[in-house]
């Protein structure tokens, strides 16, 4: 028993990234949706250079939520059905911290590349170069905490049958907040103003999805095992 | 030491068994037999503390598993129905990952293979495996891990007759070593010399 709690957690986090690798077309889904979605808005709105800055970081913004919201639904469910998620249960190391591990797994290959794309998607939509810096910190402080609020959705809807229409209605207006003030960090930084507040805000919140969202997916998962 | 007291187990609000009650010391092998639907699979979830039970308890050493899960869940073992094994992974890769989530520190993924005739696969993607190989990986696990209470959920399953002779084998290794274990199977279980007790549902 001389594996520590960080080499188990270690374990679990290069696994989730290993089947990432294997199976790359799971980590392209959400971010080939995200690009479409974005490119959608200047077809549907038109061209127009002022209108597209001004929408430019909701756009980005609520993209990036439905984005992430798709690939909620495989966080948990293949372990689910092959009888892994039971193994964890039974690990004699806390179920919360190998959560951690998967949910931050899960943020590398979901929350990373979106942030990554999000520049490119940026020009497209004429956002003023001064609040790019702004929009790679604010994804970089918001994108964790989609995916640990979402874990806990994912957790409680486990094994359910339509279980991702009612994710999307658990999950989506707890991703409010994080929506307000990540699109508000960015138009701040559009429009000239300072956007410390924002991401102060936005890095509380990370502070407390950290702490709080392993446990509370956890014992949904627990529950959704019963 | 494995104690059963008082325990009522319900799926849904139809209750499967109530007031079972009954103990396992190290050397010994228990049967759940039944009927299908009977409540084997809960009453061994229930063992482990996958699923709580209605009403009564399960102890270990004399403390209830409830008090003390870390304690317990380092000297058990479960392979349920489920393999636990990722067709993109290898069967080596599975198993040196259970063998890490099991806190395990020296995990020797290939003897445990070979030992389950496995040897000549153990590095093709497990998905490409037959059932019963699959069933062969998952129970290589009793292997990677060093457990004392075995809890098996139909492990004969999908196996041939060498590789249910195997198991049998290791089975007798293992009470010899003073291990427990708890398995369902509808077959006949008959360990080498050892003295199989024999726990009817419904």
């Amino acid at each position: 028993m001389a594996t520590s709690l960080v080499g188990t957690v270690w374990c679990v986090f290069r696994r989730d990234l290993l089947l990432a690798v294997r199976k790359p077309a799971d980590v392209a889904t959400p971010l080939v949706f995200f690009a479409i979605v974005v490119s959608l808005f200047p077809l549907g709105v038109g061209p127009e250079p002022a209108v597209l800055r001004t929408l430019a970081p909701g756009v980005l913004w609520v993209a990036a939520l439905l984005a992430t919201m798709l690939s909620l639904s495989r966080l948990f469910a293949a372990d689910y059905a092959d009888g892994t998620l039971e193994q964890l249960a039974l690990s004699p190391q806390p179920l919360t911290a190998l959560v951690l591990a998967k949910v931050l797994a899960h943020w590398v290959t979901t929350g990373l590349p979106l942030l990554l794309l999000s520049p490119l998607l940026a020009i497209q939509l004429y956002l003023p170069v001064e609040a790019f810096g702004s929009l790679l910190l604010a994804l970089l402080l918001g994108t964790p905490v989609l995916s640990l609020i979402g874990s806990i959705g994912a957790g409680l809807t486990l094994g359910l049958r339509g279980g991702g229409v009612l994710l999307s209605l658990l999950v989506l207006p707890l991703y409010t907040p994080i929506l307000i003030f990540g699109a508000g960090a960015v138009t701040a930084s559009a429009t000239g103003l300072d956007p410390e507040a924002y991401l102060s805000l936005l890095g509380a919140f990370l502070a407390v999805a950290l702490g709080f969202a392993p446990w509370a997916t956890a014992a949904a998962l627990r529950i959704s095992l019963d | 030491m494995l104690e059963v007291v008082n325990l009522a187990c319900a799926r849904g609000d139809r209750p499967l068994f109530r007031d079972l009650s009954f103990a396992l010391a190290p050397g010994e092998l228990l049967h759940v037999r039944g009927e299908n639907g009977s409540g084997k699979t809960t009453l061994l979830r229930a063992l482990c503390g996958l699923s709580q039970p209605a009403a009564g308890d399960v102890r270990w050493d004399g403390r209830s598993i409830r008090e003390q899960p870390e304690t317990y869940r380092e000297q058990l073992c479960y392979i349920g129905h489920g393999n636990a094994i990722h067709g993109d992974l290898t069967p080596v890769e599975n198993l040196q990952f259970e063998g890490c989530l099991g806190a395990e520190d020296r995990i020797e993924a290939k003897p445990a293979l070979e030992s389950q005739g496995l040897g000549r696969v153990a590095s093709l993607p497990a998905k490409l495996l037959s059932q019963g190989q699959k069933r062969r990986v998952a129970l290589a696990r009793l292997a990677v891990l060093n457990r004392t209470l075995w809890v098996l959920d139909e492990p004969f399953t999908a196996l041939d007759i060498r590789a249910v002779d195997r198991l049998l084998a290791t089975l007798a290794r293992h009470l010899d070593r003073g291990g427990l274990c708890i398995l369902t199977s509808h077959q006949e279980v008959t360990v080498a010399d050892w003295q199989v007790r024999t726990l009817t549902l419904g």
